[in-house]
């Protein structure tokens, strides 16, 4: 296979080398950048926005498709004819449509139903919803902000203490008192309070439209909207799954226990069923993450540019390096996966340890 | 330990096979022509009511299999994307790539290309729905711009924005189909191809009168037929595949008159390519002596390839331009036949 490769290089008269990534401007745009990224940056700092933007997609598309999955995982079960029937469609619906056709298909209703921005939907004068985007403020932040955080920092750490003393005196005597409320109370009260104290140092840059689109603000692009939300939508239907199962295994006699113990219907869910079932859900949720992580890598049906449209795909033709840019690519999803991998499993050895 | 990854990753992107090297006994051996066309576009090539693929970059491909085989019928024709067609070419998936593609100094040098001529010279534009009001490419600071990924496009749009000090929100497209679906979503203010494309796109619409086309033109483009480089013979069958058919239309040579004229011509540049005199060295690159009349009797000369799918009676409604005969202040200038 060496041979092979090394044959076909020398008869192509081509070479193998890395140094195209610093050597070379870009040259193209890149339409979402959470670093500062100009045409003129080198190959390497597209690849990292690139990057980047298959991160904030995986992170969000992740995050989205568990409490989705769990949400709807539960619903499954209930006792609720109607509820357990949508739980049982939606989950059938996501789980047998090709992944590819829900990315096109939640693109294709945001750019083809939502107004075009000089008719944008306005939410309250300072959100706006286009089928260019969703633009939010965005907030900007004065110096005096720093002392408004630094008073949230002490009155959580108060809080934190609170909701250790609450614990301890429900151990030790049985009783609960409603710490965690105190906590939650006081730390919301003295930011409040010290943010009028510092003069609201936080004001808002709200979008407004010039020209040909809204300017200022923060935009959700349609591209990263679909992206994300597709792969959750699809993915969550998986987790469901899981998360059925995993609380279907879960005996019986664990419920009726709990039952006779005299937990409520939530606690028992929470406080007995759940901790065990997750010993069952957590190793095919992994495998949920990854897969959500991989299918990020589609993104360039609708042109989101992320780590295979930058560097695997403009890099790739400008340069024409495929072999450099294909091995860096793999070795980067590689490496991501392998992470989650790594951080799932110490979960799962953490769940693993509060077995009986 | 990247020599280690390396058969991964040849087994996992399955190149097809050694690249040839002597490309011209391949074609003839395997008996039909690998061209590389467009995923559709109106004009250049996409595929007729029959799904027969048709166009100006397809007779091209046509031709050469003309010149081969003397019958133009013997192309495999595979859609390429902007992305995946030097990928294509290079790992030998296709012989010849007939694609709308420009000719640059970085494909030809830094990409191992050679670029066997120029079949239609070309220049990037925009195209803006009429309701923006939009006259000038100047106006469009701020804009959205839909754009094909993996092109030249993109990096004279970056190029000329920033020598004009504006700004642009790209929306990356693969495909020209996608582009229209997208940019008639309103998700683009304006579509920038080059002016061809244009032109292509917007007679692909339901009401091409909705929709300008700006006066500036941003680049050169000259595009023409590429294959791999070091591979002189195979470069020359398309080369010459090519002067043939312009300089048939500049001597007047058509489908129609062809046989009749390689008999009855008196002008001894007409008799050498049509065959009835010797052209020296045709034999060194296999041709036999009636190839030329082959490629015109099967697709015409260049002027009526043109008119046939690119000229004022069509949807696309081209002018030549500056893809007139020389003799009519264009830029078509065949070498000579000699």
């Amino acid at each position: 296979m060496i041979g092979n490769v090394a044959a076909n290089f020398a008869a192509l008269d081509k070479t193998f080398s890395f140094r195209f990534l610093w050597e070379l401007p870009a040259g193209y745009d890149i339409n979402q950048t959470l670093i500062s990224y100009t045409n003129q940056n080198s190959h390497l700092r597209a690849a990292v926005v690139g990057l980047l933007n298959t991160g904030l997609v995986a992170i969000v598309g992740i995050f989205l498709a568990t409490v989705l999955g769990f949400s709807v995982g539960i619903m499954r079960l209930s006792n609720n004819w109607l509820v357990s029937r949508i739980a049982y469609v939606y989950v059938e619906f996501t789980r047998n449509t090709p992944v590819l056709l829900l990315i096109l298909l939640w693109h294709g209703i945001i750019i083809n139903t939502l107004p075009h921005p000089r008719q944008a939907l306005s939410l309250g004068g300072s959100v706006f919803i286009s089928n260019r985007g969703f633009y939010v403020p965005a907030p900007v932040i004065e110096p005096a902000f720093w002392w408004v955080a630094f008073v949230f920092c002490i009155a959580t750490i108060i809080a934190a203490a609170l909701y250790r003393r609450g614990r301890r005196l429900q151990l030790s005597t049985g009783i609960r008192k409603p710490y965690l409320l105190y906590g939650l109370g006081l730390t919301i009260a003295a930011t409040i309070l010290a943010f009028y104290v510092a003069g609201t140092p936080v004001t808002l840059d709200r979008p407004t439209l010039r020209g040909f689109n809204y300017r200022g603000g923060m935009t959700l692009i349609p591209e990263f909207v679909a992206l994300t939300w597709a792969l959750a939508f699809y993915t969550s239907g998986f987790i469901a799954e899981n998360v059925r199962s995993g609380i279907n295994a879960v005996d019986r006699g664990q419920r009726d226990a709990a039952c006779a113990l005299g937990l409520t219907e939530n606690r028992t869910m929470k406080l007995v069923i759940l901790p065990q079932a997750m010993r069952v859900i957590v190793p095919p949720l992994t495998s949920s993450y990854l897969d959500l992580m991989k299918n990020s890598s589609l993104a360039i049906a609708i042109g989101y540019m992320d780590l295979v449209a930058t560097l695997g795909g403009i890099t790739l033709t400008q340069t024409g390096r495929e072999m450099e840019t294909m091995l860096l690519v793999m070795a980067i999803y590689l490496a991501i996966s392998l992470s989650i991998s790594w951080g799932m499993n110490i979960y799962n050895r953490r769940q693993r340890l509060v077995e009986r | 330990m990247i020599r280690r990854l390396l058969p991964l990753v040849v087994a996992a992107t399955c190149l097809g096979g050694i690249a040839q090297a002597d490309t011209l006994e391949t074609v003839r051996e395997r008996g039909h022509l690998k061209c590389g066309i467009n995923t559709g576009v109106v004009g250049f090539a996409a595929p007729d009511d029959k799904g027969i693929w048709r166009g100006f970059d397809v007779d091209l491909c046509r031709a050469v299999a003309a010149t081969l085989f003397g019958d133009p019928d013997k192309v495999k024709y595979s859609n390429l994307t902007g992305k995946t067609r030097f990928t294509a070419l290079r790992s030998g998936e296709i012989d010849l790539l007939s694609r709308n593609t420009t000719w640059t100094f970085s494909r030809d040098t830094d990409l191992q290309l050679t670029f066997a001529g120029v079949n239609y010279y070309d220049g990037q534009g925009f195209m803006v729905p009429k309701n923006l009001g939009v006259k000038s490419a100047k106006d469009l600071d701020g804009a959205s711009v839909c754009i094909q990924t993996g092109t030249t496009t993109e990096l004279n749009l970056a190029d000329y924005f920033r020598q004009n000090g504006m700004t642009y929100k790209a929306v990356p497209i693969e495909t020209t189909s996608e582009a229209l679906t997208i940019y008639l979503a309103g998700r683009c203010d304006v579509y920038t191809t080059d002016a061809s494309g244009l032109a292509a796109t917007r007679a692909a619409t339901k009401n091409p009168d909705a929709h300008d086309i700006l006066p500036e033109i941003i680049s050169k483009e000259p595009l023409g037929p590429v294959v791999r480089q070091g591979d002189d013979k195979w470069a020359d069958i398309v080369r010459w595949t090519l002067n043939a058919l312009i300089a048939a239309e500049e001597f007047g040579v058509t489908a129609a008159n062809v046989k009749s004229m390689a008999g009855s011509s008196k002008n001894p540049e007409v008799r050498r390519l049509l065959g009835a005199e010797e052209l020296q060295g045709r034999a060194a690159l296999g041709l036999k002596a009636r190839w030329a009349v082959d490629v015109i009797s099967g697709v015409g000369n260049y002027g009526e390839i043109f008119e046939r799918h690119l000229g004022k009676n069509t949807p696309v409604g081209l002018a030549r331009g500056l893809n007139a005969q020389w003799k009519n202040g264009g830029l078509m200038y065949a070498a000579p036949f000699r």
